[in-house]
């Protein structure tokens, strides 16, 4: 008799490898993307399951949202022509599995070595005991506005590098384009912009 | 039968050589090699709050936040630069890139 919950983790992890495996292997860069953000999506189905709700909303609300789209921006924007990727694919498929074998073997080795020493749970500096009756979200507040608010404060300033130094790549000026520039606009003086010419009658200018 | 902590770290570990691999068999396309990439931070989270709610402790989550913070700067930076090299070579082959050596 399986019960629900590991079916539903089942389910999830099923999907979320096969739409990984979707990503690397998809053709069109277009469904790759799509692939990417059904993959973040039972992702985030997963941390439900592990009990980080918090973090499972703002997975969606953060890649979903901001992220896959950026990438479904650029890729339409780009338009890349893919004629040559299936050749690209077979000449690299050979060190890629090399490589995916030993990584994954490793990886598989380290998960079933793994036990959690006895004295691990001696270090536990945030127990999950301690927020008992509040909600992730409230909990994960606490400490992170509390405790980790110097290393909240880091992150913030990590995304406002982000963001100058994504306008400063992207922004461009460019020549030879009329542009309306309003500086110019408020600063013209009628003495330079209007000019009176005597002319005299019976000739032209 | 219960899900363990093998169980998610077996996903985690698959997820992560998935997009290992992608970075192998997508040489052309940088924006595959940027996805590959997410994947992976992925992997990671799903270690964390795996070990976070396994071990019993909150601040797995708290390290989760922060690398879903540096993974959308991070893929940001990344699309723009991506968007700067198209609009000086007209292509995106990662093969040609040594050409900004110089």
């Amino acid at each position: 008799m399986i019960n629900v919950a590991a079916l539903t983790f089942y389910i999830l992890s099923g999907v979320l490898l096969t739409s990984a495996v979707m990503v690397v292997t998809s053709r069109n860069t277009v469904y790759a993307v799509l692939f990417l953000i059904l993959a973040f999506f039972n992702a985030s189905g997963l941390f439900v399951l592990a009990h980080a709700e918090f973090l499972a909303m703002i997975l969606v609300v953060v890649y979903v949202g901001a992220v896959a789209v950026l990438f479904l921006f650029v890729v339409m924007m780009l338009n890349v022509e893919l004629g040559s990727l299936r050749e690209s694919m077979r000449r690299y498929s050979l060190i890629g599995g090399l490589v995916g074998g030993i990584l994954g073997i490793e990886l598989m080795g380290v998960v079933i070595a793994w036990n959690t020493s006895p004295e691990a749970l001696d270090l536990t500096s945030a127990p999950l005991v301690n927020y008992n009756g509040m909600s992730n979200t409230q909990s994960l507040g606490n400490l992170l506005y509390t405790h980790y608010a110097l290393i909240f404060q880091g992150a913030g300033l990590i995304l406002l590098i982000a963001m100058i130094g994504a306008i400063v790549l992207t922004l461009r000026t460019r020549e030879g384009v009329k542009k309306q520039k309003l500086g110019d606009q408020i600063g013209r003086q009628a003495k330079e912009s209007v000019r009176l010419i005597d002319i005299p009658s019976g000739s032209g200018i | 039968m219960t899900i363990s902590l093998d169980h998610y770290l077996i996903v985690a570990a698959l997820l992560f050589t998935v997009g290992g691999v992608g970075i192998f068999l997508n040489r052309r396309n940088v924006i595959v090699i940027l996805m590959s990439i997410e994947l992976m931070l992925l992997a990671v989270n799903i270690n964390f709050v795996a070990f976070s709610l396994y071990l019993g402790d909150l601040v797995g989550q708290i390290f989760a936040l922060f690398v879903l913070t540096v993974a959308a700067a991070e893929s940001a930076i990344g699309l723009a630069i991506l968007v700067v090299y198209f609009r000086n070579r007209g292509d995106i082959y990662v093969d040609d890139i040594t050409m900004l050596k110089g």
